[in-house]
């Protein structure tokens, strides 16, 4: 990943991630690994960052199944009766993010069980201008 | 590092606060108005307004509550404080406590004998879909918000941690609800001055006086394990361990050490003051302990020379039954592990060893946001001098605490009092 070159915000992530890529950071001075990505480093304040792809594979950290959600997960559907499921979902690299979590019974969130393994999945939105990738990850089979 | 201390005494000498409820017919400047209005008629030697040299605000988001950014030099010209300086502090739901700090650090400085520290949010005008989004806000919405996360999602993941790592159960957070809803009941100033039970036996009557079919509940447990009076907000958080939608605020008088006398012969010192940052959830080591907290906690404490065990009663940021548990911990009081049976117990109850939130918290008293780290200083005042009336705690209350937590623990401030 050397020769990538896009600056480290937010707005890069997200174009990485339309590409199906989950990209973090990593600092070329203590080898600190940061997902989502940073510009400096926290642990030793260096600004001397590459991008890294991560695997995409990874576990259940904390979750919540939610019945009354943000406006825009209500337009999709979701609500008491279609409860979603969001968590924090820890990689096999070591670092976490927060995520869309599919392939579990949101109704049944007492049988959803913390470490249950999860590999990434990409939720599509919109079309054209108005595209945007979602990041989830899906309970592997 | 700069020394951790103050360079001149901080003494609170009035404190007085709004009703916290739904009020259509007020806008956020009004409450702050009948907030200053009693702090006023609290000082017991009385004051002259004239002598404020600054205003602190606690306001999260009047912009998109009210439509009214800038709200600082509104609130001061309303209660007649033009032209002296007024400042917005806004730390999510830990503007007021961050308001406090900023009121210590101007007395502190020498900059100030006497600062106004205030807070208010008029939160009930908005639909609560809007509210949801409005208070998400306060998460990140690049990296956290569109996975989904609300707010009560927040807690309720810190929850599920928390169950998985010590094996607590729903029905633990259950307890929080019901001992913060019973001091609450017990608090004119509260949105909710009712205890589950009689919250459920006035369910029980409505439904009998409109002729339609009464609940069978014959337990508080039957009322709050029922989806249709205690819904699932997010899983496993239900509407009764959340904090309500509320306007309200809440306003302290400080004065710098030295000119206590002139206002009241029984003062309440501000002794240890702490602030930290967090980073986001998922970002931090642990999912079941906010380590703002406990920095901001170490640094108070560090100030005030006193240690958890020293700490008579506290009010903490139980925006979240479970946030009560962790702050419970994050604070020292109790093991990591094993804060969660303390409301069971007994121990956190107004007449248990450690009373823990007996205003009612922002459970049952309200949660303005802006205006609740405020609220929380006026319960330890008046608890530290014998006023808390119905819900005054048995026991003499030399040391008290305030915690007041900003987001999900992005931001906290810890406060420590002694009665002089």
């Amino acid at each position: 990943m050397a020769n990538e070159t896009r600056p480290f915000t937010a707005n890069a992530f997200n174009q990485y991630l339309g590409e199906h890529k989950l990209m973090g950071t990593r600092c070329a001075k203590c080898g600190g690994l940061h997902l989502p990505p940073r510009a400096i480093c926290p642990q030793c304040h260096s600004d001397q960052m590459e991008w890294i792809e991560l695997s995409g594979k990874g576990k259940l950290a904390a979750f919540s199944a939610v019945s009354i959600g943000p406006s825009t997960l209500q337009a999709e559907g979701y609500d008491r009766n279609n409860p979603y499921c969001a968590g924090i979902v820890e990689l096999d690299e070591g670092v976490r993010i927060s995520a869309r979590v599919l392939g579990v019974d949101a109704k049944q969130p007492a049988n959803i069980a913390i470490g249950t393994p999860l590999t990434i999945e990409f939720i599509e939105r919109g079309e054209g201008e108005q595209k945007k990738t979602v990041l989830a990850f899906k309970a592997s089979e | 590092m700069a020394e951790n201390s103050l360079t001149r005494p901080i003494a609170i000498v009035g404190a007085g606060m709004s009703k916290f409820g739904a009020f259509p017919d007020k806008a956020g400047r009004d409450l702050f108005v009948e907030a200053f209005r009693e702090m006023s008629s609290s000082i017991d030697k009385g004051f002259d307004p004239a002598e404020i040299d600054a205003i602190y605000v606690g306001n999260f988001s009047s912009d998109l509550f009210e439509g009214q950014a800038h709200n600082a030099p509104i609130v001061a010209d309303a209660v007649g404080l033009v032209p002296r300086s007024a400042t917005r502090v806004e730390d999510a739901c830990a503007s007021g406590g961050v308001a406090l700090r900023q009121g210590v650090l101007a007395i502190a400085s020498g900059l100030a004998d006497m600062v106004l520290v205030g807070g208010f949010e008029r939160m009930t005008a908005l639909p609560t879909a809007q509210v949801t989004d409005t208070l998400a806000a306060a998460g990140d919405t690049l990296f956290e918000i569109p996975a989904g996360f609300t707010f009560p999602a927040f807690y309720a993941a810190m929850a599920s941690a928390y169950m998985h790592k010590y094996g607590m159960k729903p029905e633990h957070l259950m307890h929080v609800a019901l001992k913060n809803h019973a001091n609450g009941a017990l608090n004119p100033k509260a949105q909710f001055g009712v205890t589950i039970p009689d919250w459920m036996q006035s369910r029980i009557e409505a439904a009998k006086k409109k002729n339609k079919p009464v609940p069978t509940w014959q337990h508080e447990w039957d009322f709050l394990h029922d989806d249709s009076a205690n819904p699932m907000v997010a899983w496993p958080l239900r509407l009764f361990d959340c904090s309500p939608i509320t306007d309200g605020a809440a306003c302290v008088l400080l004065v710098a050490g030295d000119r206590t006398k002139e206002f009241t012969d029984n003062p309440i010192a501000l002794i240890g003051s702490g602030q930290a940052s967090g980073m986001p959830l998922h970002d931090r080591a642990d999912l079941t302990s906010i380590g703002a907290a406990k920095i901001a906690a170490q640094q108070a404490y560090q100030m005030a020379g006193v240690t958890a065990k020293d700490i008579c009663i506290a009010e903490v940021h139980d925006c979240f039954t479970i946030a009560e548990v962790i702050a419970s911990e994050d604070l020292g009081f109790f093991e990591a592990g094993t804060g969660y049976g303390m409301a069971e117990d007994g121990v956190t109850a107004r007449d248990g060893e450690k009373p823990i939130n007996t205003s009612g918290g922002l459970k049952a008293k309200g949660h303005p946001v802006g205006a609740s780290g405020v609220a929380q200083v006026i319960e330890v005042w008046k608890q530290m001098r014998g006023e808390a009336g119905g819900r005054q705690v048995k026991q003499d209350v030399p040391l008290a605490l305030t915690h007041n937590v900003g987001g999900t623990g992005q931001t906290c401030a810890v406060h420590v009092f002694e009665r002089k």
